[in-house]
Order: C-alpha cells, then sequence, then structure tokens
C-alpha cells in the first residue's frame, strides 16, 4: 500500500506537482493498480531470466562519421524561449 | 465516387478523373464527420494532390490519400499526441514511414485522434475530446488509434497508420469492423514516432480489407538505421495474398475465451474457426497457462517504459509551458497541468515501479513474466501456424463507461497485449456483428510470419461478407 507521503514523493520524483486534493486521489487509484499487480507474486521465476525487448538484436553499431543534422535556427523553432541560439529555462534552484 | 473504396478503387479513380477529385471528395465527406476522428486536417493535402497530378507520380500509391494518427510525426502538421503539453508543436522532421508514404505518392489528409500519448483503449482520454465509433455514436471506436479507426470505417480515409502499444491497433479495428495489423517488432522503423513504450510498440495499418494493409506494409515496413530496434526481414507483403488456407493448422488458446466474454463474440469467433476448417485447415485447443499474468507485466512495463520516454515533455523546447520560480517549478507545474489525468497516473505508477526498493518487485518481474508469456507463445506456435482468438472480449462500450476506473479500462487489453510482449504479429479482421456493432476475430503468428497471417486473413475476406458491412449511421 502507498501513503501520501508516497504519492508526494513519487510526484517529486516525476516532477509533476500534485495538488493536496489531488494526493488522496492518486493514493486510492494507484493503490487498485498496485493490489492487481500484486498476482505476479504468486507466479515463481527465481531461475527466469527478464526479456527487456523481443529482437534479436544487440549491439548496433554504425560508422563515426558526422552526419548531416537539424539547423540550429530549426530546433529553436518550437519556442518562444530562447536566447543566443540557446533554450532559456528559469534558474535550477 | 463511392464512399467506401479499396486502394486498387481509389487508384483507378484518380486515373479516370484526378488525384485532386478523389482527395477533394475524402475533403468533403470528412467537412461532415460525425466522428470527430481527425485533429487535424492538412491544408496542403489539395494542393499536394493537384501536384502529383501535374507532375505525375510513379509511386504505388500516388495520390492515394491517407490518415496519420497524431503520434507520427509529419512535417508541418502538428504532432500533439492527443496532449496539451505538446500544444503548437510541429516537427521539423518527418517519421521514417512518412518518408516512405511520401515517396509512395501518398497524399496526406490529417492526423487522427488518439488517446492521450496512446495511452488508453477508447481514445476518451484526448485532450480534443473523444472520437465517436461510427456504428454508434454514443459509443467508443475503441483506442488509442480510434481516430485512425473510425475515419477508416466512416469513409473518411482508405485507409490510415495507427500505433500499437498493448492493442492499439487492433482494438479499434475490431470495434469499427476494419482490419488492423500490429506488425512482428522491428519490421516497421518506429523513427519519429512519439514513444510511450518502446519495447512494445509498432506503427500499424488500418484499412478495409487485408489488401490494403498489405499494400501499405509493402511500402513502411523495413530497415532503417535510425531506429536500432529495425529488422530488413524483407517480407513482400502483397505477394501473402493467396486465397488458400489448405493444411494450415490452427491453435485456439483457451485463456483468450476468459471470463467476462461476449457470448456473441465468442460464437462469432467460433464461426470464423469453422470456417476455416471447412476451407481445408484444421484445428485444435492450445494451453497459455501464463496469458492470465500477461496484462499485469504489460501494464507494469508500459508504465516503467512511459515514465521514463516522458520525461522529455518539460516545457523547455516545445510544446506548453507554465511559468515556476526556478527550473524545478517550472517542469513540475508544465507537467501537472499540460498532462492529463491517466498520462499523469501512469508515469506515477512507473517512477514507482522503477525507484530504490521496488524496481526488482514490480518492473523486473514483470519483465520475467515477460519471458514466460514470450515461452508460452514459442511453445504454441511451434505445434501450430496460427493463433485464433477474440481480439476484444466484447464491442464497443458506451462513451464514458469506463472512463472513470482506470481498473476497468486497462482489463479490456486482456487479449491484445500478450501479444505485443511476445513482439509477435498479430491482425484483427472483421468477424461479425452483435447487436449492430462489430466483432474482429484476432490472428496471431509466428515473429515475421505475417504472410501466413495475412494470408490466412485474406482468405477469410474472400470468403466471407463481414468486411463488406458498413456503419448505417454514417452511410
Amino acid at each position: 500500500m502507498i501513503t501520501k507521503e508516497d504519492v508526494e514523493h513519487i510526484g517529486w520524483l516525476a516532477r509533476i506537482e500534485i495538488s493536496e486534493q489531488e494526493t488522496v486521489e492518486y493514493m486510492e487509484k494507484l493503490n487498485s493498480v498496485l493490489e492487481y499487480f500484486g498476482q505476479l507474486d504468486e507466479l515463481p521465476t527465481e531461475d527466469v531470466v527478464p526479456t527487456y525487448h523481443v529482437a534479436e538484436i544487440y549491439n548496433v553499431f554504425r560508422e563515426d562519421i558526422v552526419e548531416e543534422c537539424l539547423p540550429q535556427e530549426t530546433v529553436l523553432a518550437n519556442t518562444e524561449y530562447k536566447q543566443d541560439g540557446t533554450f532559456r529555462v528559469p534558474k535550477i534552484g | 465516387m463511392a464512399k467506401w473504396m479499396s486502394v486498387a478503387q481509389v487508384k483507378e479513380k484518380i486515373i479516370e478523373d484526378s488525384a485532386e477529385e478523389v482527395t477533394a471528395r475524402y475533403l468533403e465527406v470528412i467537412g461532415k464527420s460525425k466522428v470527430n476522428g481527425y485533429t487535424k486536417v492538412s491544408e496542403k493535402a489539395l494542393e499536394h494532390a493537384r501536384r502529383i497530378d501535374s507532375e505525375g507520380h510513379d509511386g504505388p500509391l500516388a495520390g492515394v490519400p491517407i490518415a496519420i494518427k497524431d503520434n507520427i510525426s509529419v512535417v508541418g502538421l502538428p504532432n500533439s499526441c492527443g496532449s496539451k503539453i505538446l500544444e503548437g508543436y510541429v516537427p521539423p522532421f518527418n517519421a521514417h514511414v512518412i518518408e516512405k508514404l511520401l515517396s509512395a505518392g501518398a497524399v496526406i489528409l490529417g492526423k487522427t485522434n488518439m488517446d492521450e500519448f496512446a495511452m488508453g483503449s477508447s481514445t476518451e482520454t484526448s485532450y480534443f475530446g473523444p472520437t465517436a465509433n461510427p456504428w454508434d455514436l454514443e459509443r467508443v471506436p475503441g483506442g488509442s488509434s480510434g481516430g485512425s479507426a473510425a475515419v477508416v470505417a466512416a469513409g473518411e480515409a482508405p485507409f490510415a497508420l495507427g500505433s500499437d502499444t498493448g492493442g492499439s491497433v487492433r482494438c479499434p479495428a475490431a470495434f469499427c469492423g476494419v482490419v488492423g495489423l500490429k506488425p512482428t517488432y522491428g519490421a516497421v522503423s518506429r523513427y519519429g514516432v512519439v514513444a510511450y513504450a518502446n519495447s512494445l510498440e509498432q506503427v500499424g495499418p488500418l484499412a478495409n480489407n487485408v489488401a490494403d494493409i498489405a499494400i501499405l506494409m509493402d511500402v513502411i515496413a523495413g530497415y532503417d538505421g535510425r531506429d536500432s530496434t529495425s529488422i530488413d526481414s524483407k517480407i513482400e507483403y502483397q505477394k501473402a495474398l493467396v486465397d488458400d488456407v489448405k493444411g494450415l493448422k490452427i491453435g485456439v488458446p483457451k485463456e483468450f475465451f476468459g471470463e467476462g466474454i461476449h457470448p456473441d463474440v465468442e460464437k462469432a469467433v467460433w464461426n470464423a474457426i469453422h470456417k476455416y476448417e471447412s476451407l481445408g485447415a484444421t484445428w485444435e485447443e492450445v494451453s497459455m497457462p501464463n496469458i492470465k499474468y500477461a496484462l499485469a507485466s504489460y501494464y507494469i512495463i508500459a508504465m516503467s517504459e512511459a515514465s521514463s520516454n516522458l520525461a522529455r515533455f518539460d516545457g523547455t523546447r516545445y510544446g506548453f509551458r507554465e511559468s515556476g520560480e526556478n527550473w524545478h517549478a517550472m517542469v513540475s507545474k508544465t507537467r501537472a497541468e499540460g498532462f492529463g489525468t491517466e498520462v499523469k497516473r501512469r508515469i506515477l505508477l512507473g517512477t514507482y515501479a522503477l525507484s530504490a526498493g521496488y524496481h526488482d518487485k514490480y518492473y523486473l518481474k514483470a519483465l520475467k513474466v515477460r519471458t514466460l508469456v514470450k515461452q508460452d507463445f514459442d511453445k504454441a506456435l511451434a505445434k501450430v501456424d496460427l493463433l485464433m482468438a477474440p481480439t476484444m472480449p466484447n464491442p464497443a462500450f458506451k462513451i464514458g463507461e469506463k472512463i472513470e476506473d482506470p481498473l476497468t479500462l486497462y482489463l479490456s487489453d486482456v487479449n491484445t497485449c500478450p501479444i505485443n510482449l511476445a513482439g509477435v504479429p498479430s491482425v484483427s479482421v472483421p468477424c461479425g456483428l452483435t447487436d449492430g456493432l462489430p466483432i474482429g476475430l484476432q490472428i496471431m503468428g509466428k515473429p515475421f510470419d505475417e504472410p501466413t497471417v495475412l494470408r490466412a486473413a485474406y482468405t477469410f475476406e474472400q470468403n466471407t461478407d463481414y468486411h463488406t458491412k458498413r456503419p448505417p449511421e454514417v452511410a
């Protein structure tokens, strides 16, 4: 069972602001889903290897050559927050 | 011009009239739409069609219109993924599948509605409001590619692209009475497709018949170095369109006919299996004991991958931004305001499943269960050529009916999500109606054995008339 404090902590980790009222709503809905996930506990898996993906591909390499990329102005075209060829954001702390 | 046309008929019409007239006719039908299937209709479609008329084009889809799900990047058209957080974002590059379509001569009609970031089975979580099912406007079209399925079913596009992470092509195909294919993982490049859960998803076609699915696959499938999971299978999809299933061995996994299945769905699927038998195929029951754990495993993996993939939406480089006194506040407020409830729920659950102390209990456990589900498919498909089951256990539900309880909605993916865990190909084809609502037959095959899957689907279509049924409400 996750608590209100857990929801607040996860919200911080995921960088999603959650209001006091939302915390309770999330707690209830998330617990009902986690309870459902709990059914996996009944299945023994000690000797089973995990499957991260099913493509039978391992290392994918390419030649280390510079290829054409998007021009700076194109990359910056989707935001109004920019300055001197960079994205502009508020200070960290 | 007929409202519903195959790609072959569209091409005839283009020769008879012009690409411009054909596109104009589709735009006219879209203008009278009752389903809210498009989030954006392209203002350049007519001009593009006109250019194909004047300059000529020798591609296999010269002048043929198509609709694209709103999570596949098209230069010059918004790519909103049904979310406020991507408000105003216009991709500066085309997805690999769009490059392929454009060089084949296709005309893009517009972008289609979807559950926000493809997280849903009903297309109700879109920022642009729900899409209606053309068969009953009070019902959902399925999801998350609900817009793509609805516009094909409503005659607003001859075919469309969707994406399928846990059933997002096959579920709406079943609910809207069209054909939808989830290709083998790796068959179609995901470059330029906004990632939800990248170890599970594939771009897939939706159309009114199996031949059009094969035509589209011949265009979009193939190797792309920009997707590190891309595999060159060298399959020629249209060659699979053979009306013959003699000697084919079909497995019927009883776990896909579980509790809560609608009796008419069960009956329609068995009728289909018996039809195959009458056409010379054989069938046997097979058991896949770990299927009952697939849904939980699928959701843990999908949410975990989503929590990582969606970290990029932080208001910095594109889309919606909320102001905040510092970086963390800006990002946290932007994501609180920009994402809808279901997306936030999945990010929070995924973050939790990956967090210190819970990683082994949830994420690692789910990956191990994935191995067991994959082994069930391997074992079953070693004995038989194909597996057949209902795509959805029930027909389309009412808009608003399931949206309040996430778990109820998740349970509707029970027959589709195991396929994504295993990465195998699977197609949904119409196999009947119940109370005027379509039922989908799901045909699953071995990895990269789309030819057998499509051959079976094509043969069914050639010997039945379910795929010719049209929704009366939009006729």
